[in-house]
């Protein structure tokens, strides 16, 4: 038998002691779960209130009004995804108005009990509720139990590098079977979307090869002096085409800085993902700014695109290993998950730093920073 | 047997992967609802009940497909659902359905590797519809 920590947040006390009334005798239970579920239950008759219990106490489920003295149920909802509680929240409303049912819905509420409900229909929603619990709680076991990190390595190889097979495979099948018609102009759109998938195949080996590269040591034999400037010209020439393609501007802004002694394949990674990135994820037709300044202790390069942007979750993941964006925006563009956490890497052999601002549909610069007494230090 | 009687569901985002399983399916004769992402798939459950519904695993996220898996149960639970995806075995995670605690939680009839003929994926919806 377990137990959930139910808070319920109402103004109205008949609501409050109802709900405690009904749920106190009242379990969950399910084939599919390990055992039954009870509850308890905690009252607050205002929003501040509640805040303060799931901040002491955090609950698993919330009941939440919508319409309170102080501030709305809404607020606290916003409060709860913010702080990344693991809370399941349904909303106890009398009017629900659109507006408000959007919102809480974006800010991850599940279900709304309408005011007033009978025992049947508050049991329902918990019922549900519970469900959605368990499974979501078992999602997150699979993913923390160690798995992650090695699921994360191995699904990108069978999602990126198998899909692609499977995709040719495929259309190679339908040619060899004549599916879609006798003659060679039947299978165009085929053909034109198996070269794409090898494309980016190609470049998934690229970053896979560049990620195993950067994992050992600096040898002393590839350092050399580079230009920034020029890296930063090259890196420009070779995304050019996929810019032109995309109807994209470059903008430099590079103060001569000296040159910098350094394996010139570390740099050239660093500025060919920063670069080509700020092309892949921008719009058509935006702008690319990339600055070279310095100052007396360290190089810094920024790249500045116009484009999709990242929310926070996003940005938090940005730099790990395997980690892809996935949304609406960038569904229809490939990548491997591997380029900035290769970044980062590189970065760090420096002991630079790379941090990154961005907002959602407007873009997002990208700020690597590396101190030159480390440069000199890797020389002698 | 009629199989255009049937409706097949779809979701994958992969488009190449979607656009030959759907080809072959129409082929073999069913009426086939494709679509590219977890959103897309929850709305047409919204909207209408499908016969059959095969699922990619990984799509907006990584357990899209087990949270359509249990958005379709919970509103049909008549209805079959294969889970498909690339990414299993190598990964030391077996979603497989084998153990029985799988099998309560995950709520697919059937797990399938991607990859797998059409003509297998016929065969294996064939057996769940029992036609």
């Amino acid at each position: 038998m377990a137990q959930l920590k139910v808070l319920v947040v109402d103004d109205e006390a008949g609501i409050r002691s109802g709900v405690a009334r009904i749920l106190n005798n009242f379990h969950v239970t399910y084939p599919f779960m390990d055992e039954d579920y009870t509850f308890s239950i905690t009252e607050a008759a205002t929003g501040e209130e509640g805040i303060e219990i799931i901040d002491r106490d955090l609950p698993d489920i919330l009941l939440l009004d919508n319409k309170l003295p102080g501030i709305q149920g809404v607020e606290v909802l916003e409060y709860v995804r913010k702080k990344n509680f693991d809370i399941v929240v349904a909303m106890i409303t009398s009017y629900a108005s659109i507006d408000v049912a959007v919102r809480a819905h974006n800010d991850g509420a599940i279900d709304f009990i309408p005011k007033p409900f009978t025992p049947q229909e508050l049991k329902t929603s918990l019922e549900q509720i519970t469900k959605q619990l368990y499974l979501r709680r078992i999602t997150n076991t699979l993913k923390v139990e160690g798995r992650k990190v090695r699921f994360q390595f191995l699904s990108v190889l069978s999602h990126e590098l198998k899909a692609p097979l499977n995709a040719i495979e495929g259309y190679l099948r339908m040619m060899q079977e004549r599916q879609l018609g006798d003659s060679l102009d039947d299978y165009a759109s085929a053909v034109e979307r198996s070269l794409q998938r090898i494309e980016s195949m190609r470049n998934l080996i690229m970053d896979l090869l560049d990620f195993t590269k950067v994992s050992f040591e600096r040898h002393l034999e590839n350092m050399q002096e580079i230009s920034l400037s020029d890296l930063v010209s090259m890196a420009i020439v070779t995304v050019s085409p996929y810019a032109i393609h995309k109807d994209i501007s470059f903008n430099t802004d590079i103060r001569h800085c000296g040159k910098i002694w350094a394996d010139s394949n570390d740099f050239e990674i660093i500025l060919n993902n920063l670069i080509s990135n700020a092309v892949k994820y921008n719009r058509v037709g935006g702008s690319v700014t990339v600055t070279v300044d310095c100052s007396e202790d360290e190089f810094t390069v920024s790249v500045a695109d116009t484009g999709i942007g990242l929310n926070a979750d996003e940005r938090e993941m940005l730099f790990e290993e395997f980690s892809r964006i996935k949304n609406e925006k960038t569904r229809n563009i490939s990548g491997s998950g591997l380029g900035l956490s290769i970044v980062r890497k590189v970065v760090e052999l420096y002991h630079g730093v790379i941090k990154v601002e961005s907002e959602p549909d407007r873009g997002s610069v990208f700020t690597v920073i590396i101190p030159k007494m480390q440069v000199t230090n890797i020389q002698s | 047997m009629v199989k255009n009687s049937f409706t097949v569901l779809i979701a994958d985002d992969d488009p190449d992967y979607l656009f030959q399983v759907a080809f072959y399916l129409r082929k073999a004769g069913y009426e086939v609802v494709a679509v590219e992402s977890q959103a897309e798939a929850e709305q047409v459950i919204q909207k209408m009940k499908p016969d059959i519904a095969v699922f990619d695993l990984m799509m907006e996220s990584d357990d899209s497909g087990f949270i359509l898996c249990y958005k379709l149960k919970r509103r049909y639970p008549d209805v079959p659902v294969i889970l498909a995806t690339a990414v299993a075995r190598e990964t030391g995670v077996t979603f497989g359905l084998s153990s029985e605690q799988e099998h309560e939680w995950i709520r697919a009839d059937l797990y399938l590797e991607k990859g797998v003929r059409p003509e297998q994926l016929d065969q294996e919806i064939r057996k769940l519809l029992k036609l």
